[in-house]
């Protein structure tokens, strides 16, 4: 009797959390498709009295949402390779090339590791300020185009990959950028998998970074502009769902499709 | 052995060769090259973008820094003495550390609970799983939008709910009283699913013969979870803890999305002090005292959670 009990309360429970994940989410797409008078007249409603297309056309004149949505894979995009060639190559100097200083090179690795990135910034920020980098798309991605958690996890990859296979390769002739580029990267494709979605997403999703280096409407990424514009005097809140639908769009997709990538990413790793 | 003898550098014809004098060292030195070659762009960014920067950081903190001034005025400890009379610090370190105390436990402990509830491998179990993990994958600024207008008073599907069974809609982040627990709230909300799965990966690695072992001594289901499930994954309950501490104490995005620190600075944390104190008043040394502050207290914290932990171990 009491186990039936526990048992059906488990569930009765689990029932609770796995509403209380979804239903923001049915909320936010169904308010993106919502007039602003009918989320007034009854926001007891989960979904719309009438369907409206409203809020996805007005985005485009209310924002600059194609720019946004464009900044956004620039930086997310261009700086996941940036930040998998340089990781990549950084891991295979430690891992496989024997050479002074590697040591030390390893310990400032992880030293970095350690260091969180908000006491980072005021010093990053008068940086850019003088390199002339603020408001520029190189500014948004240098900074951000290595991790050393990327070359730390490679680097243990790379270091189980064996070592006759690189032998091999030098009686061929090959020097150290084949076998890295030829032999090592296609061995490491499922690490480098996991942590290109890693990048991505933490990168895609990220507010601090570009609200502190971009300064115009035009370099703005989706979530700086989304807040910046949710701060605002919101005219309609169809605009801003639709907003925020779109621009979890890839990641859910993505998720969906790749969901055990996702799940080694942020296991490994911790959050962002 | 094999890679001893053919590395180049450890070969012995290149030993031999050294006391010919001339010739040896140019090579060596060039032999040394692809390596630094390789790791040069990570290693560059890594030195310019974080390790000088943290240097920088404690300097501006000694100074009130002005961007592009001709000399910046050395203050000594003065802003951190500041600091020490400064209520809204001391306000955005309780509210740090609070918001930190309270989401990290929820997490744990929710998450703790929805672990051994979908431990076992049926398709069911799976998809819940995906759906509690899905927040996790969602920019903390989508989140906090989506939430803040949920909790609408006027416009919001809760406030709606409770009009519909006649109660008065709640101003959830309007009122000084009730913001941080919302914030609290919305926090634990996205971060459960990540802790159960990470603890979950954990219970799944204990041995069945553990658990046998202690059925065989007449364990019941909550004495096996107390004596047999926790000890075993205390490794994962230190890393999870670990990681969502250190993540919660940088809090950001969320808080300044939902609230951006008010009202009255209810949900004021050291970041976002940090943030206006920097970006907004241009305080940067001022602000970089915050930051260091982060710093310690990030630091100091890791290492009593690891002794914490270690010491239970020789218990």
């Amino acid at each position: 009797m009491s186990t039936k009990f526990h048992v059906s309360l488990k569930w009765v429970l689990l029932g609770i959390g796995v509403l209380a994940a979804l239903i923001p989410f049915i909320w936010m797409i169904a308010g993106s498709f919502r007039s602003e008078a009918d989320l007034f007249a009854a926001p007891e409603r989960l979904l719309p009295t009438t369907w409206t297309l409203d809020g996805y056309i007005s985005i485009w004149q209310e924002l600059p949402f194609l720019r946004l949505l464009l900044n956004s894979f620039i930086f997310a995009g261009v700086t996941t390779v940036l930040c998998l060639l340089f990781d990549s190559m950084c891991a295979y100097a430690l891992a496989r090339i024997q050479f002074r200083g590697s040591n030390v090179l390893f310990w400032l690795v992880i030293a970095t590791l350690m260091v969180p990135f908000q006491v980072t910034l005021i010093p990053v920020f008068i940086e850019l300020f003088h390199f002339g980098w603020l408001d520029t798309y190189q500014g948004l991605i240098i900074p951000r185009a290595t991790s050393a958690f990327g070359i730390f996890m490679l680097r243990q990859f790379f270091i189980s990959i064996p070592r006759e296979l690189d032998e091999a390769a030098r009686i061929d002739g090959a020097g150290h950028l084949r076998i890295y580029w030829t032999i090592i990267l296609p061995l490491a494709k499922p690490a480098l998998a996991t942590l290109a979605v890693l990048h991505f997403m933490n990168l895609w999703n990220d507010l601090l970074w570009p609200l502190i280096v971009t300064s115009s409407t035009e370099m703005r990424t989706l979530p700086a502009g989304l807040t910046l514009f949710g701060g605002q005097h919101v005219t309609d809140h169809a605009v801003l769902l639709a907003g925020a639908t779109i621009s979890l769009l890839p990641l859910a997709l993505a998720f969906f499709f790749a969901q055990k990538y996702f799940v080694a990413g942020i296991a490994t790793t911790g959050l962002k | 052995m094999l890679r001893q003898v053919s590395t180049r550098t450890t070969s012995p014809a290149v030993r031999g060769s050294r006391p010919g004098g001339g010739r040896a060292a140019p090579r060596r030195a060039f032999r040394g090259l692809p390596g630094w070659l390789f790791a040069a762009p990570s290693i560059i960014i890594l030195i310019v973008f974080i390790v000088y920067p943290i240097t920088q950081s404690l300097w501006y903190s000694l100074h009130d820094w002005r961007i592009g001034a001709e000399s910046q005025i050395w203050l000594g400890l003065d802003n951190y003495q500041r600091l020490l009379g400064d209520e809204l610090f001391w306000n955005a370190l309780r509210v740090t550390l609070l918001f930190s105390l309270v989401s990290v436990v929820l997490q744990i402990g929710i998450g703790y609970w929805a672990a051994t509830a979908l431990m076992r491998e049926t398709w069911f179990n799976r998809v819940f799983r995906s759906i509690f993990f899905f927040p996790t994958i969602v920019a903390l600024a989508t989140i906090g939008l989506v939430w803040r207008f949920l909790l609408d008073a006027r416009i919001g599907f809760v406030g709606g709910v409770v009009q519909l069974f006649g109660g008065d809609p709640v101003e959830f982040l309007q009122d000084p009283s009730l913001a941080l627990s919302t914030v609290i709230f919305v926090s634990v909300w996205k971060t459960v699913g990540y802790a159960m799965v990470i603890l979950l990966a954990g219970i799944k690695g204990v041995p069945d013969s553990l658990y046998e072992a202690a059925r065989l001594d007449g364990a019941n289901a909550r004495q096996l979870n107390w004596h047999v499930t926790l000890p075993s994954i205390r490794p994962t309950l230190l890393f999870v803890t670990m990681i969502l501490t250190i993540n919660s104490l940088q809090v950001f995005d969320l808080v300044y999305v939902m609230t951006n620190g008010g009202p009255l600075f209810a949900t004021d944390t050291l970041v976002t002090m940090m943030y206006r104190e920097g970006f907004t008043n241009f305080n940067l040394g001022y602000a970089s005292a915050i930051a260091w502050v982060l710093f310690v207290i990030i630091m100091l914290l890791s290492a009593l959670q690891l002794r914490l932990f270690r010491y239970q171990d020789v218990d």
